[in-house]
């Protein structure tokens, strides 16, 4: 009934759009943040340095925009193409976050980044500011919802699964909105994002510095740029401690296979720093261990237990066997709304509906009376997401994010104290820490939704039944054509941008005025 | 029950609304890209219409994703079945509008002919494609779409991909192209200098009459369809879902609510009276006036549709009984109510900075002011 090989294409699809998305969110999301920071001390200061500043980072912005713009109208339909399952049975609940997303976020940013491209001399300085404010206040709102519909697939709260609508309809708006998983992770996210920002102007700053152009550009730039970054490196790795305390408490799945732990263990728990797990043995090759590290890093004493993946699975099981009469009552009720028996059923066994979904993959002919304890077995150890993936993204991600703070500290330290001008080889360290921040926000994208197997909403709906029940042609045919396209803007992105970075801040309208074979005028209008 | 239906009504009315708005702003900014070439001969031309719009297309497409969201979050069944059930025509429509930012964006960032011809053609298909798609998915949903549900309500498309574009589907996309074409040309007849905005004026009252061509034909086409009844739904009381409803096709019955409500008429009569009156503006050079005489058009083209269709919203063709309504699609009563708080919230603030963004960006765009602006694409 459901063609696995059409469901991993769909997941390749959505995987591939979104971390190719993702590389140009987090650059947004504080670049906006920065370019207000700027504005700010040019319309306080009214130093005119801090305008060009501002007029420069906003080209860079701008071709990085397009493409965020581009590849997440992708997105906000790409549930409904290729997740109709999963469309009709969350969107009671996860629709909500991303219609309001559109409303309080996306005109908001959408309307006034045109206004703060184009308005520079249509406006007095303190409302062209305000506009400024107004696109990051709406880029950072916009991950704000995009975060709590998030968080309902990591951690479903506020809803309640109606077995006759077949669908989880909202309860609480409250309680979706203050997920505990949401709340770390917007301020876990947005941060990264400034992170990212504050690395890549850095960066090119430093470049600038290297090649001796534009250095007081560039020494400014630096300046704000290490400070923001700093600030935000902090509450990065803060927060996702914070969000590892609560994933402990919540998806203790993706934690185990975060840890690769597969075996219980008394407290207190030795922590892996490395090791090569096998998922069909079910162990680790070549560990380096460090004894009661684990109990410290997660629960925060040494007496802190998690359980490990054996356990888990055990547990699994228990629920599977439980899920199995709540998908019968539903599919009776499917047929007969109002069947009182499977009601009471449904009511009994409900809160294992998705582990019995899970186990439907291996019914013959959708026959859940047909399961025997071995697939109850196989669907139990389909609970355990691909531990090597998250284990190893998740310590690329820590490590470069310890990493990144260290560089932000020092950049910081170095740029109070007149340094970073005279040190050429921490011009060259800034300029090699550019692709950090967007390789780690990319494997931190990988720890949260690989982590998050085998369910689209986090223990009840399974991804295999989320696809929608596309042919193998028309999703090789599209996943294709995302390949071609998005091959080439990312071509033609970098191209422009590595352009526009070296032309630098003073080659204004270049692009235009050049090809019309006049001068690079002022910006005075001509005609109004 | 009773609050829970006027909801539903509510947010019917809304996605209304939501595909005015797509229609009137984004179908502006399509128009534009479709006619770049007619109105632009000289790349600086080209380049004036571009930056009439220049610094609002980004906020208009919004309406075009919060399309997406709002149909996602208060009619989750329409959004699942029809996004899936369009899947290639769905894939043409992003992958042309993803090509549109990046044209806007990109096109002047290299003086190139040859790279500004390539993002010309691409900001073209990017202007006329979606357009043809949005009419041709309306002209779909009136005639039903082939789809079912099994008993989980996961829903399976049995049409192919092509029978998506049949002749009436394509005459409805070619009068979305032709309303496109009408907003465009009054957003440029009203942003830019001549010779632009002349060749616009030209352009957007032919889009005009050939939309009004189009709409009296489709009409009358649309007359001799067989429509949908609702015979019985499920018992009152228990949720609503598209499994236990008895559908059956009527012909003629796409204009059965006009027959009971004479008073309906009055929508399409919109569509003449917008149009007609839009070309009399243009010809007395009021081109802001035309522009809001096509969206009060737009209204009376959406209105007329939904009209026809209550209370379906889209109909199955191979399995009735599945047919999508009011009724049954919706989202809970608990979401639409935070929705519509949202909406009554955030909407005429919408309104209020959009309209300022118009204001502020107001007067007229040359070949000089685009020759020599800093901050012009």
């Amino acid at each position: 009934m459901v063609n696995d090989f059409v469901v991993d294409l769909s997941r390749a699809q959505f995987a591939a759009t979104a971390l190719y998305h993702f590389l140009f969110v987090p650059l947004t999301l504080g670049l906006t943040v920065m370019l207000a920071v700027m504005e700010t001390i040019y319309v306080t200061t009214g130093r005119e340095i801090y305008k060009q500043m501002a007029q420069f980072w906003t080209r860079l912005l701008l071709i990085n925009f397009a493409l965020g713009v581009a590849t997440g109208l992708t997105m906000e339909f790409q549930f409904g193409t290729n997740w109709s399952f999963y469309s009709s049975f969350v969107g009671d609940t996860f629709g909500a976050p991303l219609a309001i997303e559109g409303l309080m976020a996306f005109f908001l940013e959408s309307t006034f980044i045109g206004l703060m491209v184009f308005g520079w001399d249509k406006m007095s300085k303190a409302q062209h500011l305000i506009v400024t404010y107004a696109v990051a206040l709406g880029s950072n709102f916009s991950a704000l919802w995009i975060l709590v519909a998030n968080s309902f697939m990591q951690h479903p709260q506020g809803a309640e699964f109606n077995p006759i609508t077949m669908r989880m309809e909202l309860q609480n708006f409250g309680a979706l909105f203050f997920n505990s998983d949401a709340q770390s992770k917007f301020v876990h996210t947005v941060l990264a994002g400034y992170v990212t920002a504050a690395i890549f102007v850095c960066g090119i700053s430093a470049w600038y510095m290297l090649k001796g152009r534009h250095l007081d550009l560039a020494r400014r730039s630096f300046r704000v740029a290490a400070v923001f970054g700093m600030l935000g490196g902090g509450g990065v790795i803060t927060l996702g401690d914070a969000l590892g305390y609560v994933g402990a408490k919540v998806q203790p799945t993706k934690l185990a296979a975060m840890e690769a732990l597969w075996t219980a263990e008394k407290a207190p728990m030795a922590f892996n720093a490395i090791a090569f797990p096998n998922q069909a043995e079910q162990k680790n090759y070549f560990t380096v261990r460090i004894p009661a590290m684990l109990s410290i890093l997660v629960t925060h004493s040494l007496d802190g237990v998690v359980p490990a993946i054996d356990q888990l699975e055990v547990q699994a099981q228990e629920r599977i066997r439980n899920g199995i009469p709540a998908v019968q009552a539903m599919e009776k009720l499917s047929a007969n709304p109002r069947d009182e028996a499977a009601l009471a059923q449904f009511k009994e066994h409900g809160k294992d509906v998705g582990y019995g979904l899970l186990v439907l993959r291996y019914a013959p002919q959708g026959d859940l009376t047909k399961i025997t304890d071995a697939d109850i077995v196989r669907a139990a150890r389909d609970t355990i997401p691909d531990v090597s993936i998250v284990f190893w993204s998740f310590r690329i991600m820590v490590a470069f994010g310890l990493l990144m703070l260290a560089y932000l500290v020092l950049a910081t330290l170095m740029t109070l104290a007149n340094q970073v001008e005279r040190q050429r080889w921490f011009q060259w360290a800034a300029l090699l820490m550019v692709p950090v921040p967007f390789l780690a926000c990319e494997f931190g994208w990988l720890v949260a939704e690989v982590g998050r197997q085998p369910w689209t909403v986090n223990d009840m709906l399974p991804t295999w039944l989320s696809a929608s029940t596309h042919s193998v042609a028309y999703m090789v045919f599209s996943l294709s054509g995302f390949i071609l396209l998005y091959t080439a803007f990312a071509i033609v992105e970098i191209y422009l941008m590595l352009l526009f970075i070296r032309k630098g801040p003073e080659e204004h309208g270049a692009g235009h005025a050049a090809a019309a074979g006049l001068p690079s005028a002022g910006r005075k209008l001509a005609a109004q | 029950m009773e609050t829970y239906m006027i909801l539903l009504v509510v947010w019917w009315v809304l996605l209304g609304v939501l595909l005015t708005g797509i229609g009137a702003m984004v179908g502006m900014d399509m128009g534009v890209g479709t006619l770049l070439r007619y109105v632009g001969r000289t790349d600086a031309e080209r380049r004036v219409a571009l930056n009439v719009i220049g610094p609002h297309w980004d906020g208009n497409q919004v309406w075009f994703i919060l399309g997406g969201g709002a149909i996602f979050a208060a009619w989750p069944l329409v959004y699942a079945t029809a996004f899936s059930g369009f899947y290639i025509v769905m894939l043409l429509l992003l992958w042309s509008m993803i090509l549109r930012p990046l044209g806007f964006e990109y096109r002047s960032k290299l003086p190139s002919p040859v790279w500004r011809g390539v993002w010309d053609t691409a900001l073209f298909l990017s202007g006329l494609l979606p357009m043809v798609v949005f009419g041709a998915a309306i002209g779909n949903v009136l005639q039903g779409v082939p789809f079912h549900f099994d008993w989980r309500l996961t829903s399976f498309y049995t049409g192919s991909f092509l029978w998506l574009f049949n002749p009436f589907a394509v005459l409805c996309g070619l009068m979305s192209v032709a309303l496109a074409v009408y907003m465009g040309g009054s957003c440029l007849a009203s942003g830019a200098e001549d010779p632009v905005g002349a060749r616009a004026r030209r352009a957007a009252i032919a889009g005009g009459l050939a939309a009004l061509v189009i709409f009296t034909v489709a009409g009358f086409w649309v007359s001799t369809m067989e429509g949908f009844k609702l015979v019985a739904g499920p018992d009152p009381g228990v949720p609503q879902t598209p499994l236990h409803q008895q559908v059956t096709r009527v012909a003629g019955g796409l204009l059965a609510n006009y027959a009971t409500h004479p008073a309906l008429w009055l929508l399409p009569a919109l569509v003449y009276a917008g149009l007609l009156l839009g070309a009399l503006a243009h010809a007395i050079r009021r081109p802001i006036l035309a522009w809001w005489l096509g969206a009060l058009a737009w209204i009376g083209v959406i209105g007329t549709v939904g009209a026809a269709m209550f209370p379906f919203i889209m109909p199955s063709s191979s399995n009735p009984a599945h047919s999508l309504t009011l009724w049954n699609s919706g989202s809970s009563l608990v979401t639409l109510t935070w929705m519509v708080g949202f909406v009554v919230i955030f909407m005429p603030i919408i309104l209020w900075y959009t309209s300022w963004a118009f204001w502020v960006m107001r007067g007229k765009v040359g070949v000089k002011h685009v020759e020599t602006s800093d901050h012009a694409y």
